[in-house]
Order: structure tokens, then C-alpha cells, then sequence
């Protein structure tokens, strides 16, 4: 890290500008396998969050007697303690739940996101900053798996928030008054069907995709670094590119690939001009 | 000024050959004349509708997605008046409009365009609508109005004759059961087209009549489609008990000419080498065939050409030409130690 963030961009960042699962591109395989509904993306993401809180609180508290050689076992032994709480909690009270996250509740141990914050994040910083880091991402991913889930389960099923009655028996038995989601596809005019596809694992990859193309667009128009930018030592012209070798990265106008790429996109875009990105302007430091 | 101009050399290409792309799309838009006449007099007009909207759908598709990507304008390139004319060829005359626009829709925007627009896109578009149309609305997809229906005014929906076949369920003597069987058009039948089906692919007369045009004018090489059949031939000849009439049939069934001859040959999603061109067309016939003799869907036609699409770029890799006086290189052996 270049410059040390305030608390407040510690937390705001797993949300947006770092967002586990869109910008991070971690967790894809909960991802797409549990937002079929809005309730099993809750389900999932709060409970992924509650482990990755605690998990990050334990890492961080331990840092320093945590020997660097043996890190990554002692992580996860910690991530496997919280998991295994939260696993008997959610069988205890939510057992629907646990039915419809079925394997993919225990497999939050591997999850990506946990341990990728707690070798990246809780094993560098103090326990207040580490814990709202994991709260700052953790509400990123549940609000992914939400956007995911809603648009999945409105197009694919044609319900909105099915089945959330399990979830709302946390608060008691009727307390919301039986809601138990909307069934959109009644309303539906005539001959309209939700589209099967959307719940399939074909159309989970496309809103996946459609969601990291919106979310990189919006935090690139807000000034964030993009989201690849290839430098020489991923080029495949660095070999036959007399900037490549040199002290640094070649900086903007220097390097020969991109100004040809930046030649091309112009050419493409016509007379039109489309702004193309300066190379060079990306920020200092990159998280691990 | 003179010497000047004369002096003067514009970068290679100077010979161009006569063919563009708008030419090879019209030609194919041509081909597939034939099969759409017999599709408006086998299912009425509602085909022809079907066809038109599907034009419309695609290449408005095509006009919104360039315009808000600010990329140049391609409409006059006609492509994607081919991808609508075959995905419309893919449907039943009974699909809703609506149902129609989406495939459009997903095959230009999500198939073509996000991957950057016609010679880039990794699946033939067509395809793709038609396999989003497939899993989407399974009812709707396999509800095949009886040829000539439109004539009376209770529309009868039944299965195609792959559906009627696998549903036979007879493991001994099939070419005898299907010839006793009354749900069954016989091969003559199936060649002309009096049969149930999506609008483009019942009429194997047709198609090969508009293949056969592809193949003069040179547009598609004939070795794609003939390779893509025989596999299927060979294959169903095998599985029949060595009966010519159930292999005949298997190959006039479903859109298996359809996509051998309008989609397993598109420029983009199909390798360029000859070898690899063999192979494409041999994995298309071995998909096919197994998703039809063992697969729980009748009709494979169309997942097997998205799966050698998929390929298609490695498989040209593996058949990369030798340059001619080149030597293969050598392995070093011990080099390192």
C-alpha cells in the first residue's frame, strides 16, 4: 500500500472499488453456483461474511505469533473453527437453508475471499482495520450474490425473494406475517415464461460476466485504476520491443505496443476519437 | 505532381479479388431461398413472418449494440440478415414472437458483438440463439405443429419423427418398427419435407438444392457437410443393425442437413486447414450421433457444432500446415543437462 487508507475507505472498499467476487474476480465458485435465488445468496453471504469478520478479527490478533512458515495451515485451521460454528448454527436453526446451500456451506473453508484477505490483509494489519476490512468485504460479496440472485431468479424463475420465510424464522415464528417472497410470473402477461436459462449455469457465467462489466466501468469512470492493464512483463512483444529490459516500466508514449494499440483502437472508433485510457496513470502499489 | 503520385506506394494489399463479405452473405441469403419457400407452403404464412421478424430482430440488434459501442456501422454486410433467416430456420412455426426476439437479441449482442463483432465471435451466432431458445423454453421449442395444419383451424402439436424414434424405444429391428409405426412419415416423405419439424430443416430437397448453389459459387467448400453426413450415415448404419433404411433416415431427420450445410461451414467458427476441417466435421457427426442414439435430448445437431466451434481454433493449431523446404526442429535432447 502506497499511502495508508482512512477507516472508513478500509470498510467501503470491499464494496465497490475492491469488491471480492467482481473487481478481485475470488469466490467465483459460490458465486455462480448458490445465486439462483435472492434467499440462498443471503444465506450465503452473510454466513461467508460472519466467518470472514471473525476469521480476520483471530488472524490479525495472532499475527505476530503465527510463524511465517507455517501461516497458511494456521489459517485455515482458524477459518475451519468459524465455519464449522457457523455450519451448526445454520443446522440448528435454519435447516432449509442448509439444505438448499447444501455443499457449498462447508466449502466456505476454501473459499477464496477468507483466505485471500487473511494472507493479504489480517496477517499485515492491526485487528480494528482487519476487522473492517472483512466487513467491508463481506457485505460486498453478499450484495453480489444479491445483484446476482435477483436478476437470476426474476428472469430464470420468475419469483422474487422465494422461500425467505426460512430465513425470516431467525426473528420467530409469523413475525413478518407469513411473507414468504413475490410470485412475479403470475403477473405476467399472457404466454410470458421466465427464461429457464438464467438458473442454468450458462446464465449464471453471463449476468457474472455482465456484472464485472458494469462494475469495472462505474469504479473506471470514477477515477479507479482499470481493471488489467498488461505491463512488459505480460506483453508478448517484450521480446522484440527495444523499451522492454529498460529501467522501469516504459512509461506512456514510450511503449511501442501501446501506442500501436492505441493507434488501432483510434482508427476503429472512426473520427469519433473515443477517449482511450493514458497509459501510466496506474496507481502505485497493487494488493497481493 | 505527376512523378510524385507515381512514386508514391500504398501498403500492400494492391489485388484485391472480387469477393466481400456482403457478397458471400447474399449468396448465402440466396441458398437459403428454397427452404424457406417450402417452409411457408408447409407451415403458412406465420413462417414467413417468423422469418422477417427475425431479420428485423437481428439486425436492429446489431445497430443498437454497434451505436452504443461506438463502433462503425456493419449493417450492409448482411451477416446479420443470415444469423435471423437461420434462427428463424431453427424454430417451430408456433413460437411466440417475443421468445424469437430474445434468441436474436442473445446471438448478435452476446454472442457476436461482445467478442467483437463478425470474425471474432468463438460460436456461430445462430447456434447460440437457438441453444439459448433450447434451454430457455424447452415447451415451446419441441411443440411442432403437423405440416399443412395451418389449412385446418385446430393446430395439432406432436414430436418430430427423432422424438417418435426415440421414443420406439426398440432395441432388435428398428427399421421394421419405424416402418410399422403410423407416426412416421416415410423417406420419401422425410426428402420433400412433409413432415414435423423446425421451419428450415424439413425440406432436405431444398437444402441440398441451396448447398449445391453455395458449392458452385464457391462460397462454402463441400467438404464440411459431406464429411459432417457421412459420419452421422456410418455411425447410424452401425447402430441400425447395418440397415440402410434406418441410417437414411437418421441423416433426413432433424437439422442435421441444416446444419451441416448453412452452419458447420461458417467462415469464422469452423477451421481453416483441411485436416482440421476433416476433424471438425468428424467430431460434429460423432457428437450428434451420440447425443441422438444415448443423449436424453432427440436432436443433437445443434450442441455438437457449439462443441466443435469451441475447438475449432485448436484444432487448426494442430494441423498447422509445414511450410514448404521448411525442416521440423529438432528436439534438443540433453541440451539442458
Amino acid at each position: 500500500m502506497a499511502e495508508k487508507l482512512t477507516l472508513k475507505q478500509e470498510f467501503t472498499k470491499g464494496i465497490l472499488k475492491e469488491n471480492p467476487t467482481l473487481r478481485l474476480v475470488l469466490g467465483t465458485c459460490p458465486t455462480l453456483a448458490v445465486t439462483t435465488s435472492v434467499t440462498n445468496a443471503i444465506g450465503m453471504g452473510l454466513s461467508a461474511a460472519i466467518v470472514l469478520v471473525c476469521s480476520n478479527v483471530v488472524i490479525s490478533a495472532l499475527r505476530k505469533v503465527i510463524s511465517p512458515k507455517v501461516r497458511i495451515p494456521s489459517y485455515i485451521v482458524v477459518i475451519a473453527s468459524f465455519v464449522t460454528l457457523v455450519q451448526m448454527l445454520v443446522k440448528a436453526f435454519l435447516p432449509a437453508l442448509d439444505d438448499s446451500l447444501g455443499v457449498y456451506l462447508p466449502l466456505i473453508v476454501v473459499n477464496c475471499i477468507i483466505l485471500g484477505r487473511a494472507e493479504a490483509f489480517a496477517g499485515k494489519n492491526p485487528v480494528l482495520r482487519s476487522a473492517l476490512d472483512g466487513l467491508g468485504m463481506g457485505i460486498g460479496f453478499t450484495l453480489c450474490l444479491c445483484a446476482m440472485g435477483t436478476i437470476r431468479e426474476i428472469l430464470g424463475n420468475g419469483t422474487f425473494l422465494a422461500g425467505i420465510a426460512d430465513l425470516l424464522k431467525v426473528f420467530g415464528d409469523n413475525v413478518f406475517g407469513g411473507f414468504n417472497g413475490f410470485d412475479l410470473a403470475s403477473h405476467y402477461p399472457g404466454g410470458v415464461v421466465p427464461m429457464t436459462v438464467f438458473i442454468l449455469p450458462a446464465g449464471g457465467f453471463f449476468v457474472f460476466g455482465m456484472l464485472i462489466a458494469a462494475v469495472n466501468g462505474i469504479v473506471e469512470r470514477k477515477g479507479g485504476k482499470k481493471a488489467r492493464e498488461p505491463d512488459c512483463a505480460a506483453c508478448p512483444m517484450a521480446g522484440s520491443c527495444a523499451e522492454a529490459g529498460k529501467s522501469g516500466a516504459p512509461k506512456g508514449e514510450d511503449c511501442a505496443v501501446k501506442n500501436g494499440a492505441k493507434a488501432a483502437a483510434a482508427e476503429q472508433a472512426g473520427t469519433d476519437g473515443a477517449p482511450v485510457p493514458a497509459p501510466g496513470t496506474r496507481e502505485g502499489g497493487e494488493v497481493a | 505532381m505527376n512523378s510524385e503520385k507515381l512514386l508514391t506506394v500504398s501498403s500492400s494489399p494492391h489485388v484485391k479479388g472480387p469477393t466481400t463479405v456482403r457478397g458471400v452473405m447474399r449468396d448465402v441469403l440466396i441458398a437459403m431461398i428454397p427452404a424457406a419457400i417450402v417452409s411457408v407452403a408447409l407451415f403458412g404464412f406465420r413462417s414467413l413472418l417468423l422469418i422477417a421478424v427475425s431479420v428485423l430482430g437481428c439486425e436492429l440488434s446489431e445497430f443498437a449494440v454497434r451505436k452504443i459501442l461506438k463502433r462503425p456501422m456493419s449493417l450492409g454486410d448482411l451477416s446479420a440478415a443470415v444469423t435471423g433467416v437461420l434462427i428463424a430456420f431453427n424454430v417451430p412455426s408456433g413460437l411466440p414472437v417475443w421468445q424469437l426476439l430474445i434468441a436474436d437479441a442473445a446471438a448478435i449482442i452476446v454472442a457476436k458483438q461482445f467478442f467483437g463483432g463478425l470474425g471474432h465471435n468463438f460460436a456461430n451466432p445462430a447456434i447460440f440463439g437457438r441453444i439459448v431458445l433450447l434451454v430457455s423454453f424447452p415447451q415451446a421449442m419441441s411443440a411442432y405443429p403437423m405440416p399443412f395444419a395451418w389449412r385446418v383451424p385446430v393446430a395439432v402439436t406432436t414430436a418430430t419423427p427423432l422424438g417418435t424414434i426415440s421414443s420406439l424405444g426398440v432395441s432388435g429391428n428398428i427399421a421394421d418398427a419405424m416402418k410399422a409405426s403410423d407416426a412416421l412419415p416415410g423417406l420419401w416423405e422425410m426428402f420433400l419435407g412433409a413432415r414435423q419439424g423446425s421451419l428450415g430443416e424439413v425440406c432436405a430437397a431444398a437444402l441440398i438444392v441451396g448447398g449445391v448453389y453455395l458449392v458452385i459459387r464457391r462460397v462454402i467448400s463441400p467438404l464440411i457437410p459431406c464429411v459432417f453426413v457421412g459420419t452421422v450415415f456410418v455411425f447410424m448404419f452401425f447402430a441400425g443393425h447395418f440397415s440402410l433404411y434406418f441410417a437414411l433416415y437418421e441423416v433426413l431427420c432433424g437439422g442435421l442437413l441444416l446444419g451441416a450445410i448453412f452452419m458447420a461451414t461458417d467462415y469464422v467458427t469452423s477451421p481453416t486447414v483441411k485436416w482440421a476441417k476433416v476433424v471438425f466435421a468428424v467430431g460434429c457427426g460423432a457428437v450428434t450421433s451420440v447425443i441422438r442414439l444415448w443423449g436424453s435430448l432427440p436432436e443433437g445437431v445443434s450442441y455438437s457444432i457449439l462443441l466443435m466451434n469451441i475447438l475449432a481454433p485448436s484444432l487448426d493449431k494442430l494441423f498447422y500446415p509445414r511450410v514448404f523446404g521448411a525442416v521440423k526442429e529438432k528436439k534438443k535432447k540433453g541440451a539442458a543437462a
